[in-house]
């Protein structure tokens, strides 16, 4: 199980991240309460405590461990502008961010707050919500390799969405939440936490999005729980400069007979890292993981999911598309772990590559680790190009070539997108994903 | 219910011995007249070095072996804990009664003849094999080919022999398939190795008969380390089959093999293993073969038995239009890890592989399968096909899939599936419905599982899995 891989991990621990950088946060945090200061210590310690991913960790299997360099990277300038989406959606609430600080929160409607919706920044939810934030705020572990990086999250978030339904409430239209980062060598930490309460249901949109093309460094993460029977649906749409390093941490726990969707796109950054966790705790649950990867330049992205049946009757299912351009890589790593006791589990973890150059590398790990007997666990990778017989047939009916190529890299990507349930969503995203990637269809 | 629940139980405690291995499971007091001592260092290297009497490349070779033996870190980041289970300093390195094996079977010695002869390997040799080597702990007691196969000029003999007698063939691609720092344990074969077989097969000679190399450890805290490499020449056609058999001890015993193949131009290997060690056998084995042009090899690889087994057999397909091909069947009960898998690494254009996997987990048993894929850049019409199906027999068994597939470049046609599954409820409803036993009905459905794979072994092969199967599955139901 050797591979031959010449980039050398980093030895620096912690780049433009040192104790200074950190008192120098917690000083711009002393409005905060006492038990959250204390949380940021800890977890600054641990970041600083925890070595950098190594040749040998299986978690960083194929990642360029040399693109993980922190130097040179400082807190946000203070300047922050406002910033749009790029497509309309109707929204029941839109959230702002611009280098981590709220410049906006447009409120919803009256009748769903008096419902007793809450749309709210986590710098105010720390105040008014401290009972909810203890219990849910990355609460779950830290399972695929970023233990560190989420410390450094943790350590450094300044401020993010807090979105909570109660029970039996259901907010039809979208919240949106836009998070954007401007200036060289800003780093930000986006954080959306959602708690869907019992037979509650929300849909909720993160953008993330680079103001101009310099070097950035984005660390963010993403908590979902859904409680018994909620309906969640989440999407995410990752576009930083292309000179960016960008994680991402999503935990999505899943209770009894609770559905939750997420969607993630992924077209920025130099290198970015995603890693999700679905934990599925009671029967009845089900987690649908979602992502469309365009990789282009030299970029690479390194995805990790595990999908965790800790009950019964539970269900889960991947589809990570990857379309890979130019001298591109993708690491697709997953995992379906199916705990002793978790019969009756039904779970499929699919990766398809499209390989769109002959520069470009896509890497494939799907696993199962299986602990059960009465299980139905399917997973499959494939790796390959356009299909020739279907550019022909296009062809031959007088499409030409690269409008055919068009048709067919969309009917692949739409095969992921037609799964969101809110068509206006599905059209932006998909309208969205067209005027980034047309012009590099050659 | 209540009577079915105690065979049950009384199943999980002792699953194995009594059915499966008894075959093997006997031994003879022997009096050994070369023993390297226990425990590991450079003097048991000069010590097997200078028993065999061996040129000063060799025990060069194994001496800057052992250092990196010891420089390698266990790979316990990625392989399961067990390994660290495995005492080095308490195994025997090197056992046998005499160095030259005997050609006729009225020559061995007679408590080495009767193992052999309990375990049929003289009968199958009549019937249909071209050769037989017969090892016994370090050593071959036992080696012969048919006159008609040496005289095509095909070369058969134990790594010891063949490197004094034929180095001009052997030197020029030993520890070149498999490098000695390939993996902890391949340094340690290259440090210790002895017994095994080398074959050398002539440019255009196909070898009607399969030979065969049985393996039999008898001492306890043995460590056996056979090496072997098979050249087969330009056209040439070879098909090789192993087996292996240990007695039950209480102690652990390792057993770490190295197999190279290598196919010139056009030619076909054909490499089946029918894995049966007792169940406190450490087995792990490095198998790798090249492939140059058009020429094919192929690795059917059956575990059965073992404690812990690892074991990925690798084809490189170094030549235009080569072929790899890994049919693995594992069967893991109590106590045992079946790790398998296959490695193919495409490093020409219009290479093919194709790798299918299946594995029963019975009892605590887990079956893991583990591979690699791996097409590097600016080759074309490459293709991969890789199917792994797990078969899960009762509610504690586990089973693991971890393949690596990577590929770079948009002339290629890769795909991975696989899937988990348990014998359907409906299908022994139904044989029970005409009249089989549950247990009857269970191997039957398991039988069916492996049934396509089972018919690419020799005829004596495949009838011999199937009964072991129907064995290990009496009493598992549940």
């Amino acid at each position: 199980m050797s591979e031959t891989l010449t980039d050398t991990p980093v030895a620096d621990l912690v780049g433009g991240f040192t104790a200074e950088a950190f008192e120098a946060h917690m000083a711009s945090q002393a409005s905060a309460p006492a038990w959250w200061l204390e949380r940021k210590r800890i977890a600054y310690s641990r970041f600083s405590a925890l070595p950098m991913p190594g040749r040998k960790d299986e978690g960083w299997r194929f990642s360029n461990l040399s693109g993980l360099n922190l130097a040179g990277f400082g807190s946000a300038s203070a300047d922050a502008k406002p910033f749009a989406a790029p497509f309309m959606i109707e929204t029941s609430a839109t959230l702002q961010f611009s280098n981590g600080r709220s410049t906006g929160v447009d409120m919803i409607s009256p009748h769903l707050k008096s419902k007793g919706v809450i749309v709210s920044t986590l710098s105010k939810a720390l105040v008014d919500h401290a009972s909810l934030l203890k219990e849910h705020f990355m609460a779950q572990p830290q399972k695929l390799g970023s233990a560190k990086f989420a410390a450094l999250h943790e350590a450094f978030v300044a401020d993010g969405a807090f979105i909570f339904v109660p029970k039996g409430v259901e907010v039809t239209k979208p919240i949106m939440v836009v998070h954007a980062a401007s200036g060289a060598g800003t780093s930000i930490f986006p954080h959306t936490l959602i708690i869907a309460e019992d037979n509650s249901k929300v849909s909720v949109v993160d953008y993330f999005a680079s103001t101009d093309e310099t070097r950035q460094f984005a660390c963010g993460a993403n908590d979902i729980y859904a409680g018994h029977g909620a309906k969640v649906a989440y999407a995410a749409a990752q576009c930083w400069s292309l000179e960016s390093l960008s994680f991402q941490f999503n935990s999505t726990v899943v209770r009894r007979d609770a559905r939750v969707q997420s969607l993630n796109l992924h077209l920025g950054a130099k290198q970015a890292r995603h890693e999700s966790l679905s934990q599925l705790q009671a029967p009845g649950g089900f987690s649908e993981m979602l992502a469309v990867t365009i990789a282009t330049g030299a970029r690479e992205f390194d995805q990790r999911t595990l999908q965790i049946h800790q009950a019964p009757d539970t269900k889960s299912d991947l589809l990570y598309k990857n379309a890979l351009l130019d001298k591109s890589r993708t690491i697709f790593s997953g995992l379906i772990i199916v705990d002793p006791d978790a019969q009756k589990t039904d779970a499929y973890q699919s990766n398809r590559n499209l390989m769109l150059s002959d520069d470009a590398e896509s890497n494939s790990l799907p696993g199962l680790e299986i602990q059960a007997n009465d299980v139905r666990c399917t997973h499959g990778a494939t790796s390959s190009r356009i299909d020739p017989e279907q550019e022909f047939y296009l062809k031959a009916r007088g499409i030409p070539s690269k409008a055919a190529n068009e048709l067919l890299i969309f009917g692949f990507f739409e095969e992921v997108l037609g799964r969101l349930e809110n068509e206006e969503l599905h059209a932006a995203l998909l309208a969205f994903i067209q005027t980034r990637f047309t012009a590099n269809i050659k | 219910m209540s009577d079915i629940t105690d065979t049950l139980e009384s199943s999980v405690e002792n699953p194995v011995s009594g059915i499966d291995q008894s075959s093997g499971n006997f031994k003879y007091d022997m009096t050994y007249d070369f023993d390297a001592g226990t425990g590991l260092n450079e003097r048991t290297v000069d010590y097997i070095s200078s028993v065999k009497k061996e040129a000063p490349w060799i025990h060069e070779f194994r001496q800057s072996a052992l250092k990196q033996f010891f420089a390698k870190p266990m790979p316990t980041h990625w392989a399961t804990k067990d390994l660290e289970n495995i005492n080095f300093d308490k195994i025997r390195y090197y056992l046998s009664q005499g160095l030259k094996p005997k050609r006729t079977w009225d020559e061995v010695p007679d408590d080495i003849k009767r193992t052999f002869e309990r375990l049929g390997i003289p009968e199958q040799e009549r019937k249909f094999l071209a050769g037989v080597e017969a090892q016994f702990d370090s050593e071959a007691a036992y080696s012969n080919i048919k006159e008609a196969v040496a005289k095509q000029g095909v070369i058969f003999m134990n790594s010891t022999e063949a490197l004094r007698e034929h180095p001009e063939i052997f030197r020029k691609y030993f520890g070149k398939v498999i490098p000695t720092g390939d993996n902890k344990f391949s340094a340690l074969n290259s440090a210790v190795f002895s017994g095994g077989s080398f074959i050398y097969v002539p440019k255009g000679v196909k070898v009607s008969h399969p030979l065969q190399a049985y393996f039999r450890i008898n001492a306890e805290n043995f460590g056996q380390f056979e090496r072997t490499l098979i050249i087969c020449d330009e056209g040439a056609e070879l098909t090789y089959m192993e087996g292996c058999t240990a007695p039950k001890f209480s102690t652990a015993t390792l057993h770490s093999a190295v197999v190279e193949l290598v196919a010139l131009k056009g030619a076909k290997i054909q490499y089946i293993t029918v894995q049966n060690w007792s169940s406190n056998v450490f087995n792990l084995v490095t198998k790798r073969g090249v492939a140059h042009e058009e020429a094919e090899i192929k690795w059917i690889d059956c575990n059965i038995g073992s404690r812990l087994t690892m074991k990925y057999p690798g084809v490189v397909l170094k030549g235009r239009k080569a072929r790899g091909e890994v049919i693995s069947i594992a069967l893991a009960n109590d106590g045992q890890h079946q790790d398998t898998g296959a490695k193919m690494i495409h490093a020409a254009d219009e290479t093919t592989s194709t790798v299918v996997s299946k594995s029963i987990s019975v009892g605590q048993g887990r079956a893991t399968y583990r591979g690699v894929v791996h097409i590097p850049r600016h080759l074309k019409g490459c293709k991969n096909n890789t199917e792994c199906d797990a078969l899960l027999i009762n509610t504690n068994s586990r089973t693991d899939t971890y393949p690596a597939i990577t590929v770079r470049g948009d002339r290629h046609a890769v795909q991975h599936e696989a899937s988990v599954s348990k014998v359907s409820a409906e299908q022994i409803f139904y044989m029970q419905q005409r009249g089989l036993t549950e247990g009857q009905a269970m191997s039957l459905s398991v039988n069916g599982f492996i049934n396509d794979l089972a018919r690419q072994f020799p005829m004596e092969y495949s009838v011999e899995l199937k009964r072991l199967i129907d064995l290990e599955m009496e009493g598992s139901v549940g």
